[in-house]
Parts: C-alpha cells; structure tokens; sequence
C-alpha cells in the first residue's frame, strides 16, 4: 500500500514535469511558425476582404500583440484552469473535441492492442521455440515485412480485397452511412472496426513477435532451460513451463510501452478509412492551423504515452516476484 | 556403472567477418564410474569438465560434434537412449541458482523434478515433502523464489532436484563454488550419501581439496582430457603417476603450496605432442611428437611416457 | 581455372571460398542485392526518362499489362514510371534527412558524452521529452510549426530522428571512456584528441554507419506517411506518398493496381534498407549473428 502511494506521487511529479516541457517546447514551436494564426482561423477566401482595424481586433482580442513571454503565461494559465481553448474546426470546445474522438480511437485502439498482443506473442513463441527452423524463417520473414510495410499501404491493401473485391466490409467510417455514432448497433460498430483495427494491428505484430522471439531463444539457451533438459524435459515442455511464465511479462510491458506507436499509426489508419477518431482529428487540425486543437492533442498523446510507460513499470512490480517481494529494482 | 573411453567434443564457430572454425575442446577423454563410488573428476576451468556432463546427458549445443565411446550399464549411450535416461536414470545437480527457473517457486520445481523424473502423479506430492524433509528443508520455503532462499539452503534444494527422483547416477557439476567450508563439507556429505544409498556419483569440481574429502577416485582433466585417474589413497601415500598430478597436490595450502607454474594451452592452440608438455617438468623430445596413450601403471591409468610402475 | 589448388598448411587463417553455405558470402551477397536494388530504384529515373509520364487520354485506368506493368492512372500515365519517380524522390529526400540526422545525433550524442555534467543532463532531458510524444504527432506538430510543404517535411523529419542514435552513441562514447585502455591512454598522458581518433572513432564508426543505414527506411516511411496525409510534399510533386493518396480515390472504382503496386515497390525499398543496416552490422559484429 506505501509502495502504491509512493509510486504514484512519484509519477505524479513525473508526469507534471514532463507536461511542462511539453508546454514549453509546443508553445515555442507554434509561436515560430510562419503560419499566421488569424489567416488561419478566417479562412482563405476572407482574407483579402479583411481590413487591418478587423485583423487588429482579433490579434488584440487573442492577445497576440503582447510579447512572447506574456503570452506564454497567460496561455499557461488559461492550461492550469483546464482550458485547453475552442476548436476552430469543430466550433467545439478542444476537451470535449477529444473526448469524444478519444472514445472512437479508444475502440479502435484497444482492438488492435489485443490483436497485435494474441498473434504477435502466439508467433513469437512459435518462432523462438523452433528458432532456426523454416517456420521460424517464415516467421521471421513475416514480421519483418509486416514492421517495414507502410500503415497506410496495408490499409489500402486490406480494402482493395475485403471492402472492394469481396465486400464483405464497409469502405470507411465508423457507422453505416446516415446512422449516428450513438445509435449504431454493437454488430455494426464491430463490422466498421475489423479492417481499422487489422491495419493497425499490424504496426505492434511484427516487434512483439520479434521480441517474443528473442526472448524465447534467450530463455531457451538460459541455465534453467538447459538443467530442465538435463532433467528430461522436451522443448515443448520447457516452454509450457517456463517459457511462457517467463516470456509474458517482457510481453506485456512492450505492448504497454507500444501504445506510443499504436497512437501514431491510428492516426494514417483512421485517414484511410475515415474513421472519427482522434488521428482523424489530428490531420484536420494540422491541415486546418487549429492551433488549439492540435495542442491539445498533443499534450493528451503526451499523458498518453506516459500512461502505457506507467502501466509497463508497474506490471513489473506487481508481478514479478523479484521486484514484488525481493524489492530489487531494475 | 558409466564408462566414457576416447570422448571428443568440437564445436564449430564463428569469428570476426563472419568466417568459420573449428574448436576442439574435449579430446580422448577417459572416465570410469562403479555403483556406491565417488569419482571426482578435478581440473581447472576450461579442462572440459562441465562438457563431460552435459556431453553424457546429450544436452550440448547444436553446433558440437561427439566422437568417442560412452556406455551406462554397459551399453552405449545414443541420443535416444540419452533423452529416455536423462533426469531418469541419469541426473544433475547444477552449479547455482542461475539453474533454476527465476520466476518459479522452489518446492514447484522440485515437484516438476520429480514429474520429469518419472515419478506417479500420485505419488509426487508426498515424495516432494518427503524429500524436502529429508535435506532439512521447511516446508514454507517451497513458497520461497530463487532469489529468496539462502546460499546453504540453495545447495540443498538443488541437490533435493536430483534426489526427488531414482537416479542411478548422479552428476554433481561443481556443487560447492565459493561456499563456506561448512556447506561445503554438508554438500559433500550429501553426496556421499547418494552413493552409499548404491548411487553412481561423478563430482565435479576444480577443488582438488573438497573432493579429496569425499572421494574414492579422482580423475585430473586437463585442456580437454584425462591425465590421470588416481585413487584417493594415492595423493597421500605419494603414489601419483603424473607430473600435473603431483604439482596439483603440491599446489594445496596444506603441502607445499607452490602454484603449478604456466597456464593451460587454449582449445584453439594445443600443442602437438602431450597437452601438458610446454609446462612439464619431465618433458623431452619424444613427448613433443606424439600424444601419449593411457595406459595402467601401479594399477591406474595415466597419461605420461614417463610414469614408471 | 586450375581443379587441383594447393593444400594449405593451416586451415584456420584461409580465407573461406565462395559458398552459399557460409554465412559471410551470405552475408554480402545480401548486401551486395540491395545496393543493386536500391541503386536502381535511386537512379533508375535517369535511365527511363520522362516518357512514361506523359497524358495518354487514350490508355486511361488499365490494368497491369506487358507494355504497362504497373497499369496507367486516370490519365494514362504509365503507373510504372510514376512509381519510379516517386519512389526515387521519397528515396533521396530519406538519404538527405536521415543523413543530417544522424549527424546531429553523432553530434549531440558525443558532445553529451564528453561534455557530462549540466549539459548532458540537459541534452538527455530533451530526447527524453521528445520520446515522450508519438513520433507521428512530433512530425505532424514540427511540420506545422515549420510551416508545412516542403521545407516542413524536411525540417520535421531531420528534427525528430535523431534521438534514439543520439542515445545509443552517447551510451557508446561513456561506456568507451570509463573503459580501461581509455584510462590508461589518459593516465600515459595522450591528448584526448589522440584517444578520440585512437580509440573512439574505431569504435563509433561502425555504430553509426549502421544507425545511419537503419535510419533510412525510418526516414523515407515517415516522409511517405505525412506526405499521404496531406501535410508533406504538395499534390503537385508526385511523391510516393502523392500517389498512394491519389490512389484512394480510385479504389472504389476497381483500380486496385494503383495502390497495391508502387506500395510494394516502397516495401522492397524500405526492406532493402533494413537488411542492408543487419547484414552490416552482422558483419562488423560477429557477436550479434551467432547461433
């Protein structure tokens, strides 16, 4: 229990610290960008209609004549309060914007996570259990490809057979054309995820099964696999029972540690299909110079990841036995 | 009970930029070990002594080549006799904790011990109690992981994996590193109680001293093959055969305590003639050409030209 | 050529023939594939010209054929050609950024290691950030900051890659400088300009040439994914990126070669990269290929 407490003020101040330089280092990068913040939120086609007393107003109204440092402090503070500013492009509040993205990308998220994490470990076990083997080879080669192969590239692929030659899958979004997020049936949302989720799975099979894999081959050639063969057990033994035991919890860490990648390719997975979701959000916000929105996503991508960091540290200290008990730290 | 006569081993490699070689580590080794007996098998590391037993095991890598003869009651030892025997007839007592599995409580692996030693589902339980109970352990350290259970207590659970079973022989690989000279004396003891209980038991070891305590054979390995195989009595009665014997036993604190001077050759720059010749105090020409066969002198086997009866 | 060959007295220090059993030929055999691979895909625009790019309204959306094998787009390019020149753009824009990437990893990694203290603390605080983020959502947010287009692409791809190396080369250079001939170099009065070129860039070298080598298909991916995206290369330059996004459009339609085909041509490519990085580092490090 006072181990609980001190890890998670510990990381409380981790993550505090971290959102700081985040805040720092995102507000200098916008503040450099050539891109003019009120062209931006006018519109191309007003632009040229705009006086200089109208441009005044809103540059005045935004505080963008005060110097940087003001401006900084006082966007700061507006941060501190909660207020993360208003989406220009969802005429939306940028919390509310992400949270109902996030739930979209959520679905989609926790879909692949477990796709990637049941075949990426299942083909690591395979292959480091028969390592040097031609399924290992096929394996290999495989996970390769898959961690080399373009996101983008395999969602096309993925919709050029299943949506278009078979139609067994719809060609993009979330719900079925006309029907709201909030009244579509589980089947359907399910039916709009598996390409989404597929592609998007693909991104973490590849390292997981190769790290898998590696890790098999380290347990396999460890003193303890090689006393469980001087007792008589086979190789298949020495995985069921000690393979696995010990390949689960480096496992489990990378996929925790993996939902930094998962995060970046959910947003090339979600422009191909069209899927709602935050990654969807992130592209508009960037095409469009929401400068708020994409702060905003930023800094949660940035809590985020440090989540999945946390939860790799912690599976550690909770499960295994020589830092749970022995309190030896890594 | 185990008989190993002209044993090779060799692996092959790879070297920098990728290209191959070939390592000879074991060359014409000889062994011989009876029921109720105590072979120590003595020799510094890199004298081949762990290969010998995982070479009668059949648990070396890939990537070795065996030549030679090996026979367990008398009949050879092939792979597939090899993986029916091992942890059966046949089982090991590691070096260290490192054997065990480090996120496996003890008293589990105890009990996967006995599985795979052919113990009846039924019956494995109380065997496990039985056995602990027997090395003295209590029964909350089956609870306990590797990491927890002390050095002493860490011998005995090992030597527990190879007693859970009805092994016939028992191979202890350097039971007794570094340990307290209590423990020491407590493993050793250990030992010779699996072989007054009618077990075969090869311990080995690098220290001449502990094995001399337990002993009825030693057989002294150097740079990957038997010098000689002296009986206990011998290093007392001064009675060894082999100049690196003799400098072994000079070298204890007890006796002289005169390092033998000179360093094994490696595996992959053996010398022509006699392995031990550029450090032998006897040598002459004639062991500079030829390997010397083992022969019988004073009723044990040794490898020197020079031995006389 | 001569059956019998001279024995050789020591068959340790022979140079092993030329077999596909022994895994250094193996080993630059790959490597010498992919440089040939990779040569053509960089250099192959020069040797067909600009003839396949032409409009042919007469030979719109058809299939892979012999005098088309990638098919033709709406407009009768010939996707073969177009593919080509994309690709060959994505390459060179990947050398060039990853290149300066790296150098500023080397860099940084080095100046972090030797300089120690403040600004090491410094330096790793900053990658440790800059790790904090998706690496896609720092190139999107460096690319904006940057202004997008070109110059955006460049600027965020050369800024966001060279951490992981920088990390690596720094772990490299303290662990080589607490090493023991280091130390004894220094206590023997050498200057540490003569234990730098003595010393640490024997040793740095190979690591960074690898780096560099696997920063590539890094490099080329992500200018790939954000130019797709919108956010990179206009639609005018017809990038790799360009022409998958275009290909979209046309998928319901049927047209399934324009985006499965030059996609696995920028798979060859990226893998062509990926081996040559292992085969390298195989190579120099016997250590990391045994078994």
């Amino acid at each position: 229990m006072n181990f609980l407490i001190r890890f998670t003020v510990s990381k409380l101040l981790h993550l505090m610290l971290l959102l700081a330089a985040v805040a720092v280092l995102t507000f200098l990068l916008v503040s450099v960008s050539p891109i003019d913040p009120i062209d931006a939120y006018v519109g191309a086609a007003r632009r040229v209609t705009m006086t200089d007393e109208q441009r005044a107003l809103i540059a005045q109204r935004w505080g963008l004549d005060q110097p940087l440092i003001t401006r900084f402090i006082r966007w700061l503070g507006q941060l501190l309060q909660g207020n993360l500013g208003e989406s220009m492009t969802y005429h939306q509040s940028v919390a509310a914007v992400i949270a109902t993205r996030f739930q979209a990308s959520l679905w989609l998220m926790a879909l692949a996570w477990l796709f990637s994490g049941v075949f990426g470990s299942t083909l690591g076990i395979l292959a480091g259990a028969t390592a040097g083997s031609w399924c290992d080879r096929l394996i290999r080669l495989y996970a390769y490809t898959l961690s080399s192969a373009p996101v983008f590239w395999i969602a096309l692929l993925l919709l050029v057979i299943f949506s278009v030659n078979w139609q067994i899958t719809p060609i993009c979004c979330a719900t079925p054309p006309g029907v709201l997020l909030q009244d579509v049936t589980l089947w359907q949302r399910l039916h709009h995820l598996i390409l989404p989720a597929l592609t998007l799975s693909v991104i973490g099979i590849g390292s997981l099964a190769l790290h898998t894999r590696e890790k098999l081959v380290e347990i396999l050639q460890s003193n303890y696999a090689l006393f469980a063969r001087a007792q008589g057990e086979t190789t298949t033994g020495i995985v069921l029972h000690h393979g696995l035991r010990n390949v689960a919890l480096p496992a489990l860490t990378l996929q925790f540690v993996g939902l930094s990648e998962l995060f970046g390719g959910s947003v090339l997975t979600e422009k191909v299909f069209g899927y709602p979701g935050l990654g969807d959000a992130t592209v508009q916000a960037a095409i469009r110079s929401d400068v708020p929105l994409l702060v905003g996503i930023v800094f949660f991508s940035a809590i985020f990841v440090f989540a999945g960091n946390t939860l790799a540290d912690l599976s550690y200290r909770l499960i295994d036995p020589r830092i749970r008990i022995g309190g030896i730290e890594r | 009970m185990l008989t190993v006569q002209n044993l090779s081993v060799s692996f092959t490699q790879y070297d920098t930029g990728l290209t191959q070689k070939q390592l000879t580590v074991i060359t014409d080794l000889d062994l011989h070990v009876n029921a109720r007996e105590v072979v120590a098998v003595v020799g510094s590391s890199g004298s081949g002594k762990s290969l010998l037993a995982h070479a009668v095991l059949g648990i070396l890598p890939h990537n070795a080549q065996i030549s030679g003869t090996i026979l367990f009651k008398g009949e050879p030892l092939t792979r597939q006799r090899q993986a029916s025997l091992r942890g059966k007839a046949i089982a090991l007592i590691p070096q260290s904790i490192s054997y065990l599995d480090p996120l496996m409580p003890v008293g589990r692996q105890v009990h996967q011990a006995a599985r795979r030693a052919g113990v009846a589902t039924t019956d494995i339980r109380q065997r496990v109690d039985h056995t602990f109970s027997r090395y003295e352990l209590a029964s909350t350290v089956k609870q306990q992981y590797p990491f927890q259970v002390s050095g002493g207590m860490a011998r005995r659970v090992l030597v527990a994996t190879a007693a859970v079973g009805q092994a016939d022989l028992i191979i202890a690989d350097e039971p007794t590193p570094g340990l307290h000279p209590d423990l020491v004396a407590e493993t050793l003891n250990h030992l010779r109680q699996l072989a007054s209980a009618g077990k075969g038991v090869i311990l080995i070891t690098h220290d001449l001293e502990a094995a001399l305590q337990v002993a009825d054979k030693v057989a002294v390995f150097y740079a990957g093959t038997t010098l000689e195989i002296a009986i206990a009595e011998d290093f007392v009665n001064g009675n060894l055969r082999h100049p690196y014997t003799q400098a072994l036993w000079r070298s204890l604190p007890q006796n002289e305590f005169i390092p033998v001077p000179g360093a094994q050759p490696n595996p992959d720059a053996l010398p022509d003639g006699c392995l031990f010749s550029d450090r032998c105090p006897l040598v002459t020409d004639a062991c500079l050409t030829e390997r010397p066969s083992l022969r019988l002198v004073r009723g044990a086997p040794v490898r020197c030209i020079h031995a006389e009866g | 050529m001569k059956l019998s060959m001279p024995a050789i007295a020591n068959p340790r220090s022979r140079l092993q023939g030329f077999s596909l059993n022994n895994r250094r030929s193996r080993t630059l055999l790959l490597i010498a594939l992919c440089l040939v691979v990779l040569g053509v895909l960089l250099l192959g625009t020069y040797l067909i010209g600009q003839a396949g790019l032409d409009i042919a309204l007469s030979s719109r959306n058809q299939p892979p054929s012999f005098a088309h094998p990638f098919g033709t787009d709406w407009l009768g390019r010939d996707m073969f050609s177009r593919t080509l020149h994309g690709l060959s753009l994505s390459l060179w824009i990947g050398l060039l950024t990853a290149s300066v990437s790296a150098v500023i990893a080397l860099a940084i990694g080095t100046l972090s290691a030797t300089l120690g203290g403040k600004v090491d603390a410094a330096i790793t605080w900053l990658i440790d950030v800059a790790l904090s983020l998706p690496h896609l959502v720092l190139i999107i947010l460096v690319a904006f900051a940057a202004g997008g287009g070109v110059r955006g692409l460049l600027l965020a791809i050369i800024i966001t890659h060279w951490m992981s190396l920088a990390r690596l080369l720094r772990a490299e250079v303290l662990q080589l400088k607490s090493s023991d001939y280091v130390q004894l170099s220094s206590k023997l009065g050498r200057s540490p300009l003569w234990i730098a070129r003595h010393h640490l860039l024997p040793h740095l070298l190979p690591q960074f040439l690898v780096g560099l080598i696997l920063l590539f298909p890094h490099a080329i991916l992500h200018e790939a994914g954000l130019t797709f995206l919108g956010l990179g290369l206009p639609p005018e330059i017809p990038a790799i990126g360009i022409i998958l996004s275009e290909s979209m459009r046309y998928l319901s339609a049927g047209y399934w070669w324009l985006a499965v085909l030059p996609g696995v041509v920028l798979l060859m490519a990226v893998q062509a990269f990926d081996i040559l990085g292992q085969s390298v580092r195989a190579l120099l490090d016997p250590k990391t290929s045994q078994g």
